[in-house]
Formats: structure tokens, C-alpha cells, sequence
């Protein structure tokens, strides 16, 4: 029995159960920042770990599936930030838990 | 076992896409919806990761680099239509 397949199938298992968690919270979590960071921070981490996966389980694809996981690194952030700050420009409603918004208060200094 | 394992994920990553599409469908305004998008496609990636190896065909990979590439590209150009820069 060889040990690489058997690994890689368990980090594809442990990346799935991250992605399941940031699709889960996307739904449970109160207001729509909140949603961002669960949703985009937690489904980098499964893919980055399902690529992992793959790439011990079929060595000979490791070079695409680098490039994948670069862009996936590169580009992640990048698309929550904007559409965060989409989000604060449009006056998405905020929890009621939310104790500190320091855009908006940046934003009325500059006025100032 | 590991191909028992590679089915495994796959399923939940099934499971996943089902549960980030009850925000896309259930979402008050237009920001969860594209948060949605941005989630599902996410997921999707990783699900053709699933289907090339289940098939053994590098050539999907390919169909994911462009299919990242794209999603990347939409939510950015819908996020510059919320914000009023486009």
C-alpha cells in the first residue's frame, strides 16, 4: 500500500471540510463583512489544501498546479477587499455587535 | 482507499456549493449575491481539481486556471459598478 495517495486523499478530505465551513459561513454568519471574511478567507485556505492534495497524489501535475494555487493566492484578497469596500460605499447595514468602523472615520477626517 | 477518499471530498465539496448557493438565492441585496458568486466560483475550482483527477485528464486544469481567471474578473468589475467607477 503506498503512502502518497492515501496522504493526499486525507488533505483533499481536511481542504473540503474548510471549504464546507466558509460556504456554512456565508450563510450563518450576521452581516455581510462578516460573510466576506468567512466566505473568502477560509475557501483560500481548502483550495490551497485540495491543490496540496492533488499534487501528492499525481506528482507530474505539481508545475499547473502551482500556478493555480499562485493565482488563487494572488487574486483572493484582492477581489474580497474591493468588494468590501464596495460594500462600505454603498451603506451595507452593519451588526449590531460592530464596535469600531475605521473607513468611515478616516473618511470624516479627510473632510475635515 | 484513496480513490474512496478522492470521492469523499469531492462530496463534500458537492455539499459545499449547495450551501454557499442558499446565500446566492436567499441574499437581501446585491453585495451577498456577489459575495455568493465569488464563493461558489471559488468552490467550483477545486470541484474541477475533483473531476481531472477522477478522470485523469490534465487538461481540465487548464479549463480552471481560465475559469479563476474569470470569476476574478467579474466580481472586480461588479465591485467597480457598486462603488460608482465604472
Amino acid at each position: 500500500m503506498e503512502l502518497m495517495p492515501i496522504a493526499g486523499g486525507v488533505v483533499c478530505i481536511l481542504g473540503a471540510l474548510f471549504l464546507f465551513l466558509g460556504a456554512l459561513g456565508t450563510v450563518r454568519m450576521p452581516d455581510v463583512y462578516n460573510r466576506i471574511q468567512a466566505g473568502t478567507k477560509a475557501t483560500t485556505l481548502g483550495t490551497l489544501l485540495f491543490l496540496i492534495g492533488t499534487g501528492l497524489y499525481n506528482p507530474s501535475w505539481i508545475p499547473k498546479l502551482i500556478i493555480i494555487g499562485l493565482f488563487i493566492l494572488l487574486t483572493n484578497p484582492v477581489s474580497s477587499h474591493i468588494l468590501s469596500r464596495a460594500a462600505h460605499r454603498i451603506g451595507a447595514r452593519m451588526s449590531d455587535k460592530t464596535v469600531v468602523d475605521k473607513l468611515k472615520e478616516s473618511e470624516e477626517n479627510v473632510d475635515v | 482507499m484513496a480513490e474512496v477518499l478522492f470521492y469523499t471530498a469531492g462530496f463534500i465539496v458537492l455539499l459545499a456549493m449547495i450551501t454557499a448557493s442558499i446565500r446566492f438565492f436567499r441574499g437581501p441585496d446585491s453585495v451577498n449575491r456577489v459575495l455568493a458568486f465569488d464563493v461558489l466560483t471559488i468552490i467550483s475550482i477545486s470541484l474541477i481539481t475533483v473531476i481531472a483527477h477522477i478522470t485523469g485528464r490534465l487538461i481540465y486544469l487548464d479549463v480552471a486556471i481560465v475559469y479563476g481567471l474569470l470569476s476574478f474578473l467579474g466580481v472586480v468589475t461588479i465591485s467597480k459598478y457598486l462603488d460608482g467607477g465604472l
